[in-house]
Formats: structure tokens, C-alpha cells, sequence
């Protein structure tokens, strides 16, 4: 009665039958596929669907993705990968995809989906992926900024927000849909199924259309539009991005190459299709080294997913971390008290030794033998329960991560690096190299990209990664990108006595107090942030007399300790405002406080007024991007009230706010905040070392 | 949703008829003289006040009560009363007003408990799970893997049902349901103590199983809003007694029903 819905994958056993297509392709191929550098694997090729003809024929029985799909890992190898994004790119080709054109991806991590990207590509189409959680009305400036023919969506969720934009998207032609699930009864007669497509061109390939598409892919320039990815940003509309297929490609070439990555490596593909990290990691790196790809079942399995694949690169931002150390740590308070001991003692070894021992730096036979135990007993467990166990290199980007939280993951022998970079340079602008790590930088520039500090402390980048421009925005092109290619990071920073480059700040946020001292929000914040129980700060001072902070609670880690102390509250509201909760920021402040008094640049901006805002800051609501990054202007002006109660004195001020749920309706939340005063420290007198 | 059309369902084939049915408790009288008929393909709800004989109805039509009085007809066998086990191997079945799961067992043992009817492989095999019975568990493994997926309970699989939310166990508890292929799904106030967001996840996955794989479904519910959308035909009873018997929009303008449910001066 259950019928499968998405037919025509292989499980296991089936492959047999893909097997026998696959070996008439390779016969009949020998002379018909003609592949630019076979055979030569650094002999660099142009673009993603040249590589997709070479790893057929050289990795043709290795995995290329994997899908986990009714409980079990569904593979492709490169040959079924090739066939599958073969006759969907014909089906393109047959439903009117020309070169140049767009067609907009909205969905998670499917396989089908990044086939899309390589099925475009090998028209000369531009994919233009998009964040599957936006809300309609960003979606629809996209895809009509973006001039968009088709669109491939994932589900009927997406199916139904393309739809309800209805005739004010006009070049929009059709929409193609993964999955079949309450799709039945849709009668709009520009929709149709991936598997359909796919159908269409099967039908000219059987017309002998493969060789005009080989020859079309061996056409393919590099200096062709690959992608078009549009920046979440922190201001304004989103920009679109232009990469072309020189940017990527070479970009991803020069990352294998700093890591030594081959066809071996396991990724699990979990991050927003239209984030840049991701199009590189899960698509650029493994088309450019053949290695395999693996996408989870849904988002609320990524966990477990990635315990059971173990991958051996893995890539997440600083809140990925947190909150994995978080879930930890909440679990190890309700472990015996056996066990709990057993934990705390060998994490103290490892934090003394862990991290010497990772750089291979000289550390007694005798701590040796004893981390030994410990990986034994605890850090291979642990890493085994984060799905850690095989991880040659891990990276983190996007926010700065807490120094505690950096080093515990190293110290327990996981090779965590710390990575800079932006959509404008195809990701890398520097990175951490083996054996040069530390907390506070974000490394050396990567092999190619050039940095300078301007005069105004912003960093600026130089690389084959730069990017093309923006989409229909030669205005902002201009601002950000010099005639001789240098861009503009936003970011101020500075490289320090050992070469490593270091970010303060977004360069327009630092500004000063009235008292003239340096005021850094995003370094304060980050100071914040650290603390396990707060999940987002926003700090403010520019033009004011002192620094004062708005702080978001973290509900899990708050709450399991409002469970432990038995604190009972009904909701976030009432948490965030209890006076035990107010204290609690109140200590961690004033520890950042006492850390602020140390540095020499930062001691003027300490904190000395707090609020603990009554709700969770939100990306629907516009306070948050869609990677997750404060806007603060944004805040400053919906808050507007409570910033002017932290700086007129008062003790307590009403508020009122809108907010947006998911499906787009409206509600209000109202609550009255308490603001708090904080003690201040006394600025180091004496110098102390530059660490 | 596609549109069902009156001559649809007066065309159609029946599935069971429950004719003159009486049951008492020794002096309570739940059921007095009830006969309808189910129709294939239809979502056919049973309503009424608290106490009005619902559950009992469902508790008659797959054999957990023996009407004193009456004849089931279903697939065209007229019997005088309906055994447990002999509904379920004939494909009617249900889930409970009070969720009725093995706590300590995972969502996916709890499914695979609903296809145990199917398994037909002996118990040597099954106790060291070889040969035959692994190649039987790997084949209906599929296929809760597949309603575990219409379902989207993947993330759950391996939780043991006991920690879920009410939720939840409810969708399981549909999923254990399905796992028997039903001709005739049986759901007893599906919805009861969910929330509004919960209310239409399950009302889109009844509309699913219906539409999808043409299962005929009798509910009970009490949300009359979900009902009027759900429902093909709606049977009406109140102490005991067939008080209506039509589409939504005649049962709604029935004064009998709307005098049962508000009530009426005597």
C-alpha cells in the first residue's frame, strides 16, 4: 500500500542494475567521451561539469553522495552520479535552459539538488541558490532581482511560497519539485517533478544529444559565470554575488591542496545551500577532488547522521561547537558521580597537555601515557559521540569563537583550525596552517590571496578568488572592489609580530565613547557570548558616555540550571527576568569586565549597564541574518526605547514588540525590563605582555 | 484537496455495514438500533456529545464488544459479531483515544510491531533472526522506513516512545496504524489534546493516508471544525441513538444536532 516516493534511488542490491548501464556507458565510451586533462589529475580543468567527466572515468566505482534515506545511507558513485545529473541537465536543456540564464535552488541538502548545480552549469547556466527559510517577500526579491527562468524546489513548502508570489515574478517559467509528498492535487501547469525532467532527458539522449553535451561542457571558460550567491548581509538588501568558474574552481584546487585532501575524505553536506562555505566544502572541493558527500536525512538528524559517517573534514560555525559542548556538558551533570570525576580529571590533563601534544611539542613520557588513558577512557568516547572519531581537519568561521571553547576541542585531540573569508573571495582569505594554531588569530593568508591593512585599520584581500560583482549593482561593485582588484573586507584588523591575521571588529561599528576611548562592540560581544548561558549580546557606546549591553539568555543552558536549582518559570519571558537570571549576567559581565581592565585598547569600554531582553532575538524578525549575525542598527532602532533607558538612568522601562512567526502571521509580545548597573575595574597599570 | 462529489460516494462500493445494532452494560444501554454503512475511499467521521456511544461503536466494528443485537457486514461476509484478531487479519485498524504504545519500546519497534500480522516466518527463525526471518524483517523494515518517512517522524526512530510528547505518540501510534496496510483505518479522537499546529500536522497526514493510498477512514472527533473539513459523511449519534446521517453541510443544519449539542428545553 506505502508506495516509495522517491523512485528510481538505488539501495544496496539495486545497484546492480545501475551497475550494467554504467558498464555500457564506459564501453561505448571510450572513444566518445572526450575529457580535457584526463587522466592528469593536477592538470587544472575550467569548470565543475569537466571535472564531473573526469571523475566519472577516473573515480567511476567510488562514492561521490550519500543520502540517508528510510534509515539507510543511499550511494551514488561518480559513473551513477554522471548518468543521474546527465539526463536531468538534458531534461533543463529540453524545457528551455540556455546559457546565462538563471535557475534559483530553494531547498536543504539534497542530493538532487546539488546535482542541479552541476546540471545548470553544464548548459553555461547560473544556479542561483537561496535560503530555504526566508520568508516569502526576500524570496521574491531574489528571484526577481535575479531574473530567474526556473526554479527547483525541494517540497511543497517551497513549492507553495514560489507559488504565492504568483504573477509578480515574471520571468519565471517553471518550477521543478524533489519531493512528491502533497504534490498530487497541484494543477498549475508550469510545475514538474525532478524524476520528469530527468524523463525528458533520457528522451534526448536516446536522440543522441550526449556528445553536443560533452562537447558544449569541453567549451566551458573559466572566466563564465559559475554561481550567483546572495549575501545574507547585515544592512539592506542582499547582494548578489558573481563567481565564476575560475573563482571556484581554483579556489577549491588551492584548499585541497593546503589540507591534503583527496578522494578519500567524507563530508557531511548540512549548511544553507546558498551559503558561500558550503558551495565550496560540499560541491567546488568535491567535485575538484573526487571525494564524497553526504547529506543527512533532515536537519534534526544532523547529529546522529554524523556520528554514523564519521567524516574526515568537517566545517561548521563557532555555534555549531557551542552547541555540541553545551549539549555535553548538560549530560555529564546528570552522569554518576563515578563517571562525572573520571570526566573532569582527565579534561584537566587534557587541557594542560592535549594541545601540546596535537602541535608535537615536548611533553613527558609519563603525561603521554596518561592522556593515552584518556583518550581510552573519555576523548575517543567523546569524539565517537560527536561523530568527531575521524576528522582529519575540522574548521571554524564566520564568528570569532571563545578561546575556552577553541581549546577544549583541541585539547581533546580534534585538529580544529580557525578560517577567514567572505563570498566575495569564494571563502578563503586566510587560514590557520598546521602547528600555528592559536585562539585568537585567524591565521595566515591562504596560498594565492594577498592582505593589507589600510590606513583606516580595514583589511583588503587580493585573490584569484575575487569575485566578478555584484549583480546589477555596479554602484556598490565599485565601492568594494578596487580597479586593481584589491576588495574591502568591512573587517578591521591587524597582522600581529607573527604574521597571523587578527579581527577586531566590523570597521564601521568601531567607534568611540564620548571620553575618547576605543569602542569595539562585536569584541565585547564576543567576550559575552562565551559564557555557555548567554546566546547573544549587543553592545552599544558609539557616541555615548559608556558602554551598555543588551543580553539574550541561552534557553538550554539556562534552563537546565533553572531545573537544577529548581527555579520554575513558564516561559522564556519569565526566565529571562528572574532576579537569580539577572545576577547570574551580572557576574559574567562583571568577569568581562575585569578581562576588559587588562587590555590597554579596551579597558575605557567596560560595561556599566545591562538589560536581559524578554525575547529570543530572531532572524524572522530582522534582528538576526539569515547566518545568524546580529544587525545591530536594526536592534537599535526596534529597541529604540530600552537603549534610551539604559543611558537616561531608569531602572526599569516597558516594551511592546511585533514579531513575525515563520508562516508569516503577526503577534506582540510586551514585557517590563529590568536595567542593571555594573561594577567597573581599574585599568591595568602596568604593561603586561602582548598575551 | 480533490473534490469528492455526492454521486462519488453514493456510487460507491460498500465497505461495511453495520445494521440494528443494540449493546447494554446490564442496564445501560450504549447502542440502540444503529445501522450505516462505510463506503471505500471515504473519510467517514462519527460525532456526538460525551457518553453519546462513539467509542463503543468503533469498539463493536472491530470486535472488542459483541453487540447483543445486529449484524457487521464488512467486505460482504455478514456476521453476527466481529472478533479482534479476525478484524485486524481482515484489515481494519485503529488507534485509541488514550494512547496505547509500548512506552519502553522505540518508535520504529513500535511500527514494527503493527506488521507482526505479516510475518509469517516460524518462531525457530524469527529467535535467531537468520535465513528466511532476516530476509522478512529486512522487507517490512522497508516499509515502515517508508511510513516512518510520510510520517516525518525520522529524527525519533530509536527514541523510546515513553519520552515523547503527546504529540508525537499520537503520530506513532497512526504509524503503528498504517503499518498493518489497512483497508479500514479506525481512528478514535485523533486530535484530542493536541494544539492548533498539531491539529492541522494531523489533519494533513489523515488527508494523506486518504488520498495517497486510498485507505477508507472512520473518525471520531470532536473538533467540529476539523471535522467539516475532513469529512466525506458524518454519522450523528447521541445516547445511544443515530440522530443524523448525511454530508457536513446537511448534519450541520440537522436541528436534532443542533439541539443534542447545545441542548433543548423538555
Amino acid at each position: 500500500m506505502l508506495r516509495c516516493q522517491t523512485a528510481g534511488k538505488t539501495v544496496g542490491f539495486d545497484n546492480i542494475s545501475d551497475g550494467h548501464k554504467g558498464g555500457e556507458y564506459q564501453t561505448m565510451s571510450s572513444d566518445k567521451l572526450e575529457v580535457r586533462g584526463a587522466g592528469l589529475s593536477n592538470d587544472a580543468l575550467d569548470t565543475f561539469p569537466q571535472y564531473l567527466l573526469l571523475n566519472a572515468k577516473r573515480f567511476a566505482d567510488r562514492p561521490a553522495m550519500r543520502h540517508k534515506d528510510f534509515g539507510i545511507w543511499q550511494s551514488w558513485t561518480w559513473l551513477q552520479m554522471h548518468d543521474e545529473i546527465r539526463a536531468f541537465s538534458l531534461g533543463l536543456k529540453k524545457l528551455g535552459l540556455k546559457k546565462g540564464q538563471k535557475i534559483a535552488l530553494i531547498g536543504g541538502n539534497r542530493p538532487r539538488l546539488y546535482w542541479t548545480f552541476c546540471a545548470a552549469q553544464a548548459l553555461g547556466a547560473v544556479p542561483v541558490p537561496i535560503y530555504s527559510d526566508s520568508i516569502a517577500e526576500e524570496m521574491e526579491y531574489v528571484l526577481e532581482h535575479a531574473e530567474t527562468i526556473m526554479a527547483i524546489c525541494q517540497d511543497q513548502e517551497q513549492v507553495d511560497k514560489v507559488l504565492s508570489m504568483g504573477d509578480k515574478l515574471k520571468s519565471l517559467k517553471t518550477i521543478i519539485y524533489d519531493e512528491n509528498r502533497g504534490m498530487r492535487d497541484y494543477e498549475a501547469d508550469n510545475l514538474i517533478s525532478f524524476v520528469e525532467v530527468q524523463k525528458l532527458g533520457e528522451e534526448l539522449l536516446a536522440a543522441n544529444a550526449g556528445e553536443k553535451w560533452i562537447k558544449d561542457i569541453n567549451k566551458a571558460k573559466g572566466s563564465d559565470l559559475a554561481v550567483m550567491l546572495y549575501t545574507s548581509g547585515t544592512t539592506g538588501r542582499p547582494k548578489g554575488v558573481m563567481l565564476s568558474n575560475d573563482n571556484m574552481v581554483k579556489t577549491a584546487i588551492s584548499a585541497n591542496e593546503f589540507d591534503k585532501f583527496d578522494e578519500k575524505e567524507q563530508v557531511v553536506a548540512y549548511l544553507p545551500l546558498a551559503w558561500v562555505g558550503d558551495h565550496v566544502f560540499s560541491y567546488g572541493q568535491a567535485f575538484a577532488s573526487g571525494y564524497c558527500v553526504c547529506c543527512p536525512e533532515s536537519a534534526e538528524t544532523v547529529d546522529e547522521d554524523r556520528r554514523e559517517i564519521a567524516p574526515t573534514y568537517f566545517f561548521a560555525p563557532p555555534r555549531v561547537f557551542e552547541n555540541l559542548l553545551t549539549a555535553i556538558m548538560v549530560r555529564m551533570d546528570d552522569a554518576g558521580n563515578f563517571k562525572k570525576k573520571m570526566f573532569h580529571y582527565f579534561l584537566d590533563h587534557a587541557n594542560k597537555f592535549g594541545e601540546k601534544i596535537l602541535n608535537g611539542d615536548n611533553v613527558a613520557f609519563v603525561d603521554r601515557l596518561k592522556y593515552f588513558a584518556g583518550e581510552l577512557l573519555v576523548y575517543g568516547p567523546l569524539k565517537n559521540r560527536m561523530g568527531f572519531t575521524n576528522v582529519k581537519v575540522a574548521y571554524t568561521a564566520g564568528e570569532a569563537i571563545g578561546p575556552e571553547i577553541f581549546k577544549f576541542y583541541r585539547s581533546l585531540g580534534l585538529n580544529l583550525k580557525q578560517l577567514y573569508g567572505q563570498t566575495e573571495a569564494s571563502v578563503y582569505i586566510s587560514a590557520q596552517p598546521d602547528g600555528e594554531i592559536r585562539a585568537e588569530t585567524v591565521g595566515r593568508p591562504t596560498p594565492g590571496v594577498e592582505i593589507e591593512i589600510a590606513n583606516s585599520g580595514e583589511v583588503m584581500y587580493r585573490s584569484p578568488g575575487v569575485f566578478v560583482g555584484y549583480y546589477k549593482n555596479d554602484k556598490s561593485t565599485k565601492e568594494t572592489k578596487t580597479k586593481d582588484g584589491w576588495v574591502h573586507t568591512g573587517d578591521a584588523g591587524f597582522i600581529d609580530d607573527d604574521g597571523h591575521l587578527r579581527i577586531i571588529d566590523r570597521a564601521k561599528d568601531v567607534g568611540k565613547l564620548n571620553d575618547g576611548s576605543l569602542f569595539a562592540p562585536k569584541y565585547i560581544e564576543n567576550k559575552l557570548k562565551f559564557f555557555p548561558n548567554v546566546k547573544e549580546a549587543v553592545a552599544f557606546g558609539d557616541g555615548h558616555d559608556f558602554c551598555g549591553v543588551i543580553v539574550n539568555i541561552d534557553l538550554t543552558s539556562v534552563g537546565n540550571w533553572a531545573e537544577r536549582n529548581n527555579i520554575s518559570y513558564a516561559s522564556y519571558q519569565e526566565l529571562a527576568a528572574h532576579p537569580q537570571v539577572y545576577e547570574m549576567m551580572e557576574e559574567h559581565i562583571e568577569q568581562v569586565n575585569r578581562d576588559l581592565s587588562q587590555e590597554e585598547m579596551m579597558a575605557g569600554s567596560q560595561i556599566a549597564r545591562f538589560l536581559v531582553l524578554h525575547k529570543e532575538l530572531d532572524a524572522d524578525d530582522g534582528e538576526l541574518t539569515r547566518t545568524l549575525k546580529v544587525r545591530r542598527s536594526f536592534i537599535s532602532e526596534r529597541y529604540a526605547p530600552l537603549i534610551e533607558a539604559i543611558y537616561d538612568g531608569s531602572t526599569q522601562k516597558y516594551v511592546d514588540t511585533e514579531v513575525i512567526f515563520e508562516d508569516g502571521r503577526k503577534g506582540n509580545i510586551s514585557a517590563t525590563v529590568e536595567i542593571r548597573d555594573v561594577k567597573k575595574f581599574a585599568a591595568a597599570t602596568h604593561k603586561e605582555a602582548a598575551e | 484537496m480533490s473534490l469528492k462529489t455526492v454521486a462519488d460516494i453514493a456510487t460507491g462500493e460498500e465497505l461495511l455495514h453495520v445494521d440494528d445494532i443494540s449493546l447494554s452494560f446490564g442496564g445501560v444501554k450504549a447502542i440502540q438500533d444503529i445501522s450505516f454503512d462505510i463506503t471505500k475511499g471515504e473519510i467517514r467521521a462519527i460525532i456526538g456529545p460525551n457518553g453519546a456511544g462513539k467509542t463503543s461503536m468503533l469498539n463493536v466494528i472491530n470486535g472488542f464488544y459483541h453487540p447483543q443485537v445486529g449484524t457487521i457486514t464488512f467486505l460482504g461476509e455478514e456476521r453476527r459479531k466481529m472478533r479482534p484478531y479476525m478484524a485486524a487479519c481482515q484489515g481494519i485498524s485503529r488507534t485509541f483515544q488514550n494512547v496505547a504504545l509500548f512506552a519502553g519500546m522505540s518508535t520504529l519497534d513500535n511500527i514494527m510491531a503493527g506488521r507482526s500480522l505479516k510475518m509469517h516466518k516460524n518462531f525457530f527463525w524469527q529467535m535467531f533472526r537468520y535465513g528466511p526471518a532476516l530476509n522478512e524483517e529486512i522487507e517490512h523494515r522497508r516499509a515502515v522506513e517508508e511510513i516512518i518517512d510520510f510520517l516525518e517522524i525520522e529524527p525519533i526512530r530509536k527514541t523510546p516512545v515513553g519520552q515523547l510528547p503527546y504529540g508525537l505518540q499520537k503520530r506513532v501510534e497512526l504509524g503503528r496504524a498504517l503499518a498493518a496496510e489497512p483497508s479500514l483505518l479506525l481512528l478514535d479522537e485523533p486530535m484530542a489534546g493536541m494544539n492548533l499546529e498539531e491539529k492541522e500536522d494531523m489533519s494533513r497526514f489523515i488527508i494523506d493516508v486518504n488520498q495517497q493510498f486510498g485507505t477508507t477512514i472512520a473518525l471520531i472527533e470532536h473538533d467540529m471544525g476539523v471535522v467539516m473539513d475532513l469529512a466525506d459523511r458524518i454519522v450523528v449519534l447521541d445516547y445511544g441513538k443515530k440522530i443524523a446521517d448525511g454530508l457536513p453541510a446537511q448534519v450541520q443544519a440537522d436541528q436534532n444536532v443542533i439541539d443534542a449539542y447545545l441542548g433543548v428545553a423538555h
